[in-house]
């Protein structure tokens, strides 16, 4: 498939800071096709986040062209942007960010009710379809707080999917979790890429970089490699590999 | 995203914070239950002020004297003598909207009646009286015309004034009272009245022929005052056009001069009344209203609080899409939400107050349908003027920054 769902040339940010300007991005191109599931990694103060960001429409280049889904990002406004990260963009943080006292099943509604065509009993009937798809069934009525770690995560995953999104697109997803969850987190992400879900993966843990198709390693706000993972590990294998959990 | 969907949200995040959502609504509930009360009690005062004059007989018409001599010590309107019988002759003949007149002649004194004695009014009148001030006769019979022209020592007693005169009880009528020093034999007494609303006793009153009172009590021809009534309500003004006219020619006043005499309406009255009343209730209500601010100014200040709370819940809603009209609207229908709220409450306590006062106090109160309106209306826009800067602040949060809230 050659079916580019990302398209970032030549990208730059500038941040002016008081006197100085601070340059995060300068002149940052790639491209990502349908289907592909991409690593983006570096070390902090690497442009990682300012990247992320623009990806997510939640921020616009100083200067380049970024595509998503062939629209251009540059032209659009405020609510039309707000619009585009509701239809076309899944995303997963590091902190959950679920919102409390508030049920599984109504964090994952949430995107659905910024999206006027989806009507009450659609939004509901979509909620559990993805609440399902990531194995959390008989959690719908549960509050952040009495799920664990990895449960939060996976709730905010099928939030991510429920608007059926073009890009996935996560944030440290599991730089909260121990070991064994990110595993599951990771072996759950690529079962969504292997049903034909673009999957944009920011981390800064080689391990989990090497789960992915692709990985692209960020240096000082340039591309210093893009390469295919050849031989990337299946994370269902790895987590079997790990020694047993505690019994507790 | 749809209105429903954001008053459900609004309603969900006023449970989570229960006790603070009613401590926020206190301003606006204190505001609108005084608001209430107060308009009521205002119009409660209006409508019993009205319903005594009216029972004072809707149509009457006042005259006194009144000085118009300019320079000087200005006297009291009784001690001017300027009305006399002609006066009262000229009108009975010569205004046509007049229906019956009646010159008074009053003076104070000790009514005596054996051992017993009261200090009271004797108003002398003629018959007509009875009709214009709407004074009914319950026991005997009113003097005649005939009376009148006899100068008869008769009278007619209030209530009060029996009841002191006779505190055994027994029947009045037919017995002879002294006031002052003039026997008066009693041939009536009259329904009682009670209290007028400005606290005067209006049965404690004597009332006799005019010529009496005049020849042997006050030695004067000169009346203190001179009741009429109109053929109907409507026409009160155009008799008061007719008065004038025919006092001013028959007080021979040069076109230069004022009247030497007043006419009053009990529409003027009445008024003169209302606007004191009304003044009272504006007061209140304005005092009330500051409470109300005060409330807008604690949903405000509270609403401010809940959006740097919510900081990241703002962020997270626009990474996944919510415009910055939604963030908006949330905000500000959850604002509008507290306030409503607080405004039902409010006026279920005004209104039972208003219900509670009249059997607690005796202060007659209206509940005004205009009032539990406008205090809706008022929280509404309390909600809408205070919650909007809260909520414009949270709509135009930089996601980025949200998101990273801590």
């Amino acid at each position: 498939m050659s079916n580019k769902i990302l398209e970032i040339l030549n990208v730059k940010r500038e941040f002016t800071m008081g006197t100085e300007i601070v340059r995060a991005l300068k002149g940052v191109s790639f491209e990502v096709n349908s289907g592909e599931f991409v690593t983006i990694m570096g070390s902090s103060g690497s442009g990682k986040t300012t990247l992320l960001n623009m990806l997510g429409c939640l921020d616009k280049p100083t200067d380049g062209i970024y595509m998503l889904d062939k629209v251009n990002i540059k032209e659009l406004s405020r609510d039309e942007l707000a619009k585009l990260r509701n239809r076309k963009i899944g995303f997963v943080f590091q902190a959950y960010n679920l919102l409390p006292r508030t049920t599984a099943l109504e964090n994952v509604e949430l995107p659905l009710l910024y999206n006027p065509t989806v009507s009450t009993k659609e939004r509901k009937e979509r909620a559990i379809a993805a609440l399902q798809a990531v194995k959390l069934d008989g959690r719908f009525d549960h509050t952040p707080n009495q799920l664990s770690g990895g449960q939060q995560q996976r709730v905010a995953i099928a939030r991510a999917l429920v608007n059926e999104p073009v890009m996935i697109l996560a944030d440290e997803a599991t730089g909260n979790l121990d070991t064994r969850t990110s595993y599951e987190i990771m072996s759950l992400m690529q079962d969504l890429n292997q049903n034909g879900r673009t999957i944009v993966f920011v981390t800064h843990e080689p391990d989990i970089a090497g789960f992915s198709s692709r990985t692209i390693t960020l240096k000082d706000g340039r591309v210093q490699k893009d390469s295919m993972n050849t031989n990337n590990r299946s994370a269902k294998e790895a987590l079997a590999s790990l020694p047993a959990a505690d019994d507790y | 995203m749809k209105l429903l969907n954001l008053i459900r949200l609004a309603i969900r995040a006023l449970q989570r914070n229960k006790l603070r959502a009613l401590l926020t609504m206190l301003g606006i509930i204190i505001g609108v239950a005084s608001v209430i009360t107060m308009m009521s009690i205002g119009e409660g005062s209006k409508e019993s002020i009205n319903a005594s004059l009216a029972s004072m007989g809707s149509n009457m018409i006042t005259i006194t004297p009144y000085s118009n001599e300019p320079g000087g010590a200005r006297l009291g309107g009784s001690s001017f003598k300027t009305l006399t019988m002609k006066d009262v002759d000229a009108m009975r003949k010569d205004a046509p909207d007049i229906s019956i007149i009646s010159p008074l002649a009053s003076s104070s004194g000790q009514a005596i009646n054996g051992a017993s004695n009261w200090p009271t009014n004797i108003q002398g009148v003629s018959p007509e009286y009875m009709d214009i001030r709407k004074l009914v006769i319950k026991d005997g019979i009113m003097f005649s015309d005939q009376d009148v022209r006899a100068s008869a020592k008769v009278c007619l007693l209030g209530k009060t004034v029996v009841d002191n005169l006779f505190p055994g009880g027994e029947d009045p009528i037919g017995k002879v009272i002294r006031f002052g020093n003039i026997p008066f034999q009693i041939i009536g007494v009259l329904v009682p009245k009670g209290y007028s609303n400005f606290g005067q006793d209006q049965d404690d009153l004597i009332i006799a022929p005019y010529t009496t009172v005049q020849k042997r009590i006050t030695s004067t021809i000169y009346f203190g005052s001179i009741y009429a009534s109109a053929i109907n309500e409507g026409a009160s003004d155009i008799a008061v056009t007719e008065i004038s006219a025919i006092l001013r020619e028959s007080h021979r006043l040069r076109d230069n001069q004022d009247n030497d005499f007043q006419v009053r309406t009990q529409a003027e009255l009445m008024t003169m009344m209302n606007s004191t009343s009304s003044m009272m209730t504006a007061l209140l209500t304005a005092v009330a209203s500051i409470s109300l601010v005060i409330g807008g100014i604690g949903i405000m200040n509270i609403m401010y609080v809940s959006v740097t709370e919510r900081t990241r819940e703002i962020g997270l809603r626009m990474s996944i899409g919510a415009r910055g009209i939604d963030i908006l609207l949330q905000f500000l229908i959850e604002a509008v939400m507290i306030s409503i709220t607080g405004g039902v409450i409010g006026v279920v306590i005004g209104v039972s107050a208003a219900i509670i006062v009249p059997k607690m106090l005796n202060w007659p109160t209206v509940i005004s349908e205009f009032s539990i309106v406008i205090s809706f209306v008022v929280c509404a826009v309390t909600g809408i003027f205070f919650g909007y800067y809260p909520a414009l602040k949270a709509s135009r949060l930089d996601p980025i920054e949200a998101l990273r809230y801590e």
